[in-house]
């Protein structure tokens, strides 16, 4: 079965619904898959709920679907870099579900792993806890907390053969791997596809079996924060 | 007198030990890493996916996949190893994570930490902030000891949004270091030019002798 597809639109014909759960890859803009993110604003769905790590800034990522109003919900950590999120979600528009980092990292881990749900200590005490299960393991408490199942995966990969194996470039790793996991489907937009036998099968990042469509395409990589030092004069 | 920002950091790089792996938070924490120890081997890990922390690139070097955790642009180092989030947070979690040194909007004499929110007016999110004073061996914060309209910042009881309950283990301010111990706060040391009283009258938590 071929899973290369010619644009991003081509990748995610058929499988978009409004309503729809999506969990995406990315760190702030690092490792975002943001020529997906375009071709579901050009698609319009609707309705959609997003569990991703961030929601990007007003222009770029995640922040392009705030704009049109397609987003109903976000399951995130950190939101701080978006006006127009800031806006929605205070006057009501946008539902907000906090996740600790590793916590939503982890519930997509466990999605992607069959995996319902896991006891952690992160949050014990804070209002992350409220209604959720208290156990207490060897003296400790934990609270339960539920794996994510998404309906559709978005990621961002550096390279991938043509059977769906991905390798991942430094810090733009981050939740790729895990929100590949947890969708039923995944979509992965690279910077090249390569021919099968090209990588390395002891440096494969995400095996082929999780990943379902492929796109290659050129990315604009937005540098979010630039910090620099200067050359000590020789 | 009391300390400044850079002298905060350099009293808290005294708390680390050759071979650990450190987590250091946005802000004064940062700071930090200019004041290890000559001959001492630590490890900065960034939470999005990298152990072995860089410095920021030279102009021109910048690598728009490598950031720390506040999104800066940094570099790798001969030993930085990466990895995606799910494994960051195993380490966090797993207790592999030696010491994280945090900033704070306020600390309690019970070691709860309240540095992620203010309801109606501050809604950015935890981050990694409540799975690190989790997970960590040692919570260190590295904080100014007043808000900037002159209250304490070391409470009774925080009345903040909770980042974690009895948590924290040493407390370094402008003024002095504090570590949280039983029935209150107990004073390790003063800043330079900074007197018991001075200290004591502007800290709202109990200090035991």
């Amino acid at each position: 079965m071929k899973k290369v597809y010619g644009s991003a639109a081509e990748a995610l014909d058929g499988v978009l619904f409004d309503g729809m759960t999506i969990a995406a890859g990315g760190f702030g803009l690092c490792g975002i898959p943001e020529l997906l993110l375009e071709a579901i604003k050009q698609a319009g769905t609707q309705n959609l709920t997003f569990a991703s790590n961030n929601a990007g800034v007003d222009d770029f990522g995640i922040g392009i679907l705030l704009q049109t109003k397609q987003v109903k919900k976000m399951m995130s950590s950190y939101v701080g870099e978006n006006a127009e999120f800031m806006r929605q979600y205070l006057s009501g528009e946008l539902e907000l579900e906090f996740n600790p980092q590793g916590t939503l990292a982890e519930r997509m881990r466990a999605g992607g792993a069959g995996i319902p749900g896991f006891y952690t200590k992160t949050g014990v005490g804070t209002v992350i806890a409220e209604g959720k299960e208290h156990k207490d393991f060897n003296g400790e408490t934990y609270i339960l907390e539920e794996g994510i199942f998404a309906d559709l995966a978005i990621v961002k990969a550096w390279k991938a053969d043509e059977t769906g194996n991905l390798v991942f470039r430094k810090t733009a790793r981050n939740f790729n791997g895990p929100a590949a996991t947890c969708g039923k489907i995944c979509v992965a937009e690279v910077e090249e596809i390569v021919p099968a036998g090209s990588l390395d099968p002891d440096m494969i990042h995400l095996p082929g079996i999780y990943v379902h469509r492929i796109i290659q395409g050129e990315h604009e990589k937005r540098i979010e924060q630039r910090t620099v030092r200067q050359k000590k004069e020789a | 007198m009391a300390w400044d920002r850079n002298q905060m950091a350099a009293r808290a790089a005294q708390e680390l030990q050759d071979g650990w792996y450190v987590n250091l938070g946005i802000g004064i924490p940062t700071l930090v890493s200019n004041y290890i120890p000559e001959g001492m081997t630590v490890t900065l890990q960034s939470e999005n996916g990298m152990l072995g922390m860089g410095p920021f690139p030279y102009e021109g070097e910048e690598d728009p996949d490598l950031i720390n955790a506040g999104k800066q642009t940094i570099t790798e180092l001969p030993h930085t190893a990466y990895f995606d989030s799910a494994q960051s947070f195993a380490m966090i979690r797993g207790g592999k994570i030696a010491m994280a040194i945090l900033g704070a909007m306020e600390v309690a004499e019970n070691g709860d930490l309240a540095n992620w929110m203010i309801p109606g007016k501050l809604v950015k999110g935890m981050g990694g902030a409540m799975d690190l004073v989790a997970g960590v061996g040692r919570v260190v914060v590295v904080m100014d000891h007043a808000n900037k309209h002159g209250e304490s910042k070391v409470l009774k009881a925080c009345t903040l949004p909770l980042t974690g309950t009895g948590v924290v283990d040493r407390i370094i301010t402008n003024l002095g270091v504090l570590d949280v111990v039983e029935g209150g706060l107990k004073l390790v040391e003063l800043a330079e030019g900074v007197t018991e009283e001075e200290l004591r009258a502007a800290t709202e938590a109990t200090i035991v002798n």
